[in-house]
């Protein structure tokens, strides 16, 4: 009997460490003050002399785990955006009071239960006026129970799920286009190249975030048509993808659509690559539209991806007039440049989501003349406006308040071109496409 | 489809048997089951990407190196944390290695962190009919049983290898004979280490991995230990394959998420019905 015993035991101390919380690596107990770049000593001329408050920005990054990549790119944009701002003197009140932006920050992990936990920390001990969200769907539920207990606004970025924005919330506003229309357009870009094919897997990442995308892409295919020939989701961890492939080929689909982040998709894109799967048309959530999705190499090669954003995207003042709206911020390249010379980087729709955050805390700030959550709020029910990273208006309705109603998804496609060089291309809407698509996928 | 994931399975049951056989090795010699194996077999992982991305060596190369290593760890960990408990009850040694464990987890995050690795690199693929495999899955399959052959030789065919089998059989009458059981002991112990390192290098050619990513192969391990019997390293390569086999098979008829779940319905019934193991002894 106690042999029997002694692997039970163990195999149960295994699992109690399997399903605990992650290990803290390098933990940053210590709030992480994000300096500004070139806080300028005296106010510009020009900008009446008052008192100057700081405002505390709390958020947390994932410096670790599998959100690392996207959260980081994320933070570097909102990071930039602060010290753009606090750089220029800060944001003046009519009262003549400057306000100037200071960010506390903490590593979440990617980890759900150290993301309240801090969130916690930030609204109760750091004080925080504003709170951004973390990366993820997941981690910004979490996180925006907290900030609404707290009565803290908070600005969703990387967070495109619905269902947060349908809790009941009303300081909760997202950035993100959200991800019921996620893939929709890869299914309209799929009527459009090829009118024969019929056949669609789904095979996606069992996340809130990812399986929010898929269902309600599947109900859009199906009501156009398509036959859903596999709809089956994979634990978040999967390295092998070699199950689902086999269960790809054997279902006769002619398109792939999932995926969920940005690990998980580019391995199933490598292991779709090296098993010379032959698939007409292949789109992945979030990993695409990353640079670093290019060290695929040829794996690479045809796949496409919804982005929130591209340095290509051309929203101007022009564009803004056009539309009837009011144009804020910077210009889509003055923001590439600006975000090159601070990370020596192309920013990433995740870098630009980040920086986009920091916007519309501005715009609220300056429609409100206030920093007070509640005029704040007002400001931003009311917010219609274009941006760089292109229109932002929110839902005020009960049902779904603080949900983007405004932005749209552009999709890219990474070619090679003339040279034999990996480069994104934006292949729809056509409107803003800089190349062909490549179909069917090499 | 079945032949396909049938095969896909077989391919890593081979790398699930190397990593059980190490756990299966330590636990036949001494008694002890080691539950410092999945962050070794991390640590193998993390040793072929140090290599292939710092160095630039070929990850078969370096899994000679990693190897090396991994039996020195093995005796280290042995003389620090297990030796002076060997004969302590179970509990004692169990707990021994899961201090290791989180002692080497700690370490591993704080200097790798816990964001995913990759060692890009690939070997290719062949098809057969209209099944398309990877040479990555067929070295490491090859790797493996070169791995298992050696061991035998090394266990039946060499006086050391002789000796740990006398310590496995009656450690108080080796003693008698002259054998020097401490000695043994560790050098079992860097040996099941060194098997551990060598299954997270293969694994680590064809898989992303975090410091975290043993766990799941330890997990395995434990499965596959009960399937082929507790302390047979033969039975761990065949378990392994069994294992792998399942795993191919099981998402054919239904959702992949169901694999681990059938898994440890699997062992729990094996430890009830017949603790020894599919092809141990009668206990």
């Amino acid at each position: 009997m106690k042999r029997l015993a002694y692997p039970l035991i163990a195999v149960s101390m295994l699992w109690l460490v399997a399903c605990g919380p992650t290990p803290t690596a390098a933990p940053t107990e210590a709030p992480t003050p994000v300096p500004a770049a070139e806080t300028p000593t005296a106010p510009p001329a020009g900008i009446p002399t008052g008192e100057v408050k700081t405002a505390v920005i709390g958020f947390t990054a994932s410096q670790t785990g599998k959100y690392n990549v996207s959260s980081t790119r994320q933070v570097n944009g909102l990071k930039l955006w602060m010290d753009q701002v606090n750089a220029g003197g800060g944001i003046v009140l009519s009262d003549g009071t400057t306000i100037k932006f200071e960010a506390v920050s903490y590593d979440d992990e990617s980890n759900k239960d150290r993301v309240q936990e801090l969130y916690t920390r930030l609204a109760t001990e750091d004080n925080a006026d504003f709170l951004i969200s973390p990366y993820s769907s997941g981690l910004t539920a979490a996180a925006a129970v907290i900030a609404e207990q707290y009565g803290k606004v908070m600005i969703t970025t990387g967070a495109a799920s619905d269902a947060t924005y349908k809790e009941g919330y009303t300081l909760i506003f997202q950035a993100y286009t959200p991800a019921s229309r996620y893939l929709t357009g890869a299914v309209d870009l799929l009527a459009h190249l090829d009118p024969q094919v019929k056949k669609i897997a789904f095979v996606y990442e069992n996340t809130k975030f990812a399986t929010s995308v898929v269902e309600a892409a599947k109900a859009y295919a199906e009501e156009k048509g398509y036959e859903i020939v596999l709809f089956e989701g994979y634990d978040a961890e999967t390295t092998d993808f070699g199950p689902f492939i086999n269960k790809i080929l054997e279902s006769g689909a002619e398109a792939i659509l999932g995926g969920g982040h940005f690990q998980d998709g580019s391995t199933f894109a490598r292991q779709i690559h090296e098993k010379q799967v032959a698939i007409k048309f292949f789109t992945l959530l979030v990993a695409p539209p990353e640079p670093d999705f290019a060290d695929l190499g040829d794996a690479a090669v045809g796949v496409i991806g919804p982005s929130q954003w591209e340095p290509l995207a051309a929203f101007t003042p022009e564009s803004a007039e056009e539309a009837g709206l009011e144009w804020f911020g910077p210009l889509g390249e003055e923001f590439v440049e600006a975000y090159q010379a601070a990370y020596n980087e192309e920013p990433s729709y995740h870098s630009i989501g980040g920086y986009a955050a920091g916007l519309i805390l501005q715009k609220a700030i300056m429609d409100a003349d206030s920093i007070d959550p509640m005029a704040i709020k007002e400001a931003m029910d009311k917010m219609d406006i274009l941006t760089c990273y292109g229109h932002i208006k929110f839902d005020t309705s009960e049902e779904a308040h603080g949900l983007q109603i405004g932005h749209d998804m552009v999709y890219i496609q990474w070619q090679k071109d003339s040279a034999g060089n990996l480069v994104k291309q934006v292949v729809w809407p056509l409107e803003g496409a800089t190349a062909e698509a490549l179909y069917p996928k090499p | 489809m079945l032949i396909a994931s049938l095969t896909d399975g077989l391919l890593l049951g081979f790398v699930y048997g190397i990593a059980a056989m190490g756990l299966s090795l330590i636990w036949g010699v001494m008694d002890v089951i080691n539950l410092s194996h999945g962050p070794i077999i991390a640590l193998g992982m993390f040793g072929i990407y140090l290599a292939f991305t710092g160095l630039g060596w070929n990850p078969y190369l370096s899994l000679l190196l990693v190897a090396a290593v991994g039996l020195l760890l093995g005796i280290m960990i042995y003389g620090a944390a297990v030796h002076r408990v060997i004969n302590a009850p179970h509990l004692s040694t169990l707990l021994a290695t899961f201090a290791v464990n989180m002692i080497i987890i700690g370490i591993g995050t704080a200097v790798f962190s816990t964001s995913p690795r990759n060692v890009d690199f690939s070997l290719g693929s062949f098809s057969l009919g209209s099944i398309t495999l990877l040479w990555t899955r067929v070295a490491a399959a090859l790797a493996a049983v070169l791995v298992t052959a050696l061991l035998y030789l090394f266990l039946y065919r060499t006086r050391l290898g002789k000796s740990i089998r006398a310590v496995a059989n009656n450690r108080a009458a080796a003693e008698l004979m002259g054998i020097p059981a401490s000695w043994v002991l560790a050098f079992s112990f860097g040996l099941g280490t060194m098997l551990a390192a060598i299954s997270g290098g293969l694994i680590a050619t064809f898989f992303p991995f975090t410091i975290l990513a043993g766990g799941s192969y330890e997990l395995k391990s434990f499965v596959i230990c009960v399937l082929g019997g507790l302390g047979n390293p033969l039975g761990a390569l065949i378990g392994g394959l069994i294992l792998g086999g399942l795993e191919g098979i099981i998402p054919t008829f239904m959702e992949t998420t169901w694999v681990p779940v059938l898994e440890f319905i699997l062992f729990v019934i094996i430890l009830l019905v017949k603790p020894s193991g599919l092809l141990g002894g009668e206990t």
